[in-house]
């Protein structure tokens, strides 16, 4: 079986090669292709990790399962805080977000701080998309290392 | 907030998660270049990258000091790939003059859950593996090249990555400094 370490630099080289190439393409920081690897990533292993469980209650049931089996598995730590307001919209703070937490803590790297969240935003979503919950999902870095994840539940 | 039901094994979901996270890269990079070549040579530098970091954490791990000759160094990359992936690829097929040896690999967690469309037969889908060593042992002093001779995924039975020791490098001093 793979090392844990491994995806931590698989991650830095898709960060990589995805800034390097729209930067060649001129287009600012298009993290775009990053979100749908992360999307396409955590479509695929939600599939496995939830084979043999219950069906979840609820939304809320779905979105508690990501933060906390989930997030522990591949992120070593429960979200921190969760947060609703019971019509669609989820926040989670996770304080020290395992690919930031490598960075330094002080504002100087604020700036690059997009570009290690957008993997995570697209394997949210990814995730939640199988499990039948169509949603947008967008982080927000105030003080690295944390992280809050905006997921917005789409209605039709 | 703790459901029923058995714990996830945490260390399988990385495994797996790694195998996913890397068909998605190889996936998107097709669909970037659409020339098989060029993924396979843009596999290789990402795999570079990765194996000039790799070695610190492999040399932390294992504590292990130089190689005695290149037969030490292949045990060690063999190691190296225990450690990392979790296999054991067997060292055989040596070269007559001792500079070469073949890992034969009967499983590999990188290719899973993978099976080639017909059109991209030419792809190296592992190639990562074979910048990893590149960089890896670059970053210790010794040139090597490694590619693939033998692939599952083209329907051979075993996986064999060729490696081959150019040279040993010396210390250079940066251009433009005495």
């Amino acid at each position: 079986m793979a090392d844990e370490a491994l995806y931590e630099f698989l991650h830095s080289e898709l960060v990589g090669y995805v800034t390097e190439k729209s930067a060649k393409e001129n287009k600012k920081d298009d993290l775009s292709a990053l979100e749908y690897m992360g999307f396409s990533s955590g479509y695929r292993i939600i599939e496995r990790l939830t084979k043999e469980r219950p069906r979840f209650n609820d939304e809320l049931d779905t979105v508690k399962f990501i933060c906390t089996d989930l997030w522990s598995t591949i992120y070593k730590k429960q979200i921190d805080n969760l947060r609703t307001n019971h019509q669609g919209v989820y926040v989670l703070h996770d304080c020290a977000f395992r690919f930031l937490s490598k960075l330094s803590s002080g504002r100087q790297y604020l700036e690059s701080a997009p570009k290690y969240v957008a993997f995570t935003c697209g394997l949210i979503r990814g995730a939640l998309a199988n499990l039948g919950i169509k949603c947008l999902v967008t982080a927000e870095v105030q003080n690295m290392p944390g992280c809050k994840f905006h997921i917005q539940v789409q209605r039709s | 907030m703790s459901r029923q039901g058995a714990r996830l094994d945490a260390k399988k979901v990385n495994s797996e998660l790694f195998t996913l996270t890397y068909g998605t890269l190889v996936s998107q990079l097709l669909k970037d270049y659409e020339n098989v070549d060029e993924v396979n040579k843009q596999l290789e530098r990402m795999g570079y990258n990765i194996g000039i970091r790799l070695i610190e954490d492999f040399l932390a791990r294992t504590g292990s000091g130089r190689c005695y000759d290149f037969k030490d160094t292949a045990e060690k990359i063999q190691a190296g790939f225990r450690i990392f992936l979790g296999v054991s690829p067997t060292i055989s097929n040596w070269g007559p003059g001792g500079d070469e040896f073949s890992l034969i690999f009967e499983s590999n967690p990188l290719t899973e859950f993978v099976e080639l469309p017909d059109h991209c037969l030419n792809l190296k889908y592992c190639n990562i593996l074979a910048g990893v060593l590149r960089g890896a042992c670059e970053m210790v002093q010794m040139e090597v090249t490694s590619w693939f001779v033998q692939d599952q995924l083209k329907g051979d039975n075993v996986t064999e990555l060729r490696v081959k020791f150019i040279k040993r490098l010396e210390d250079a001093i940066p251009a433009g400094e005495d």
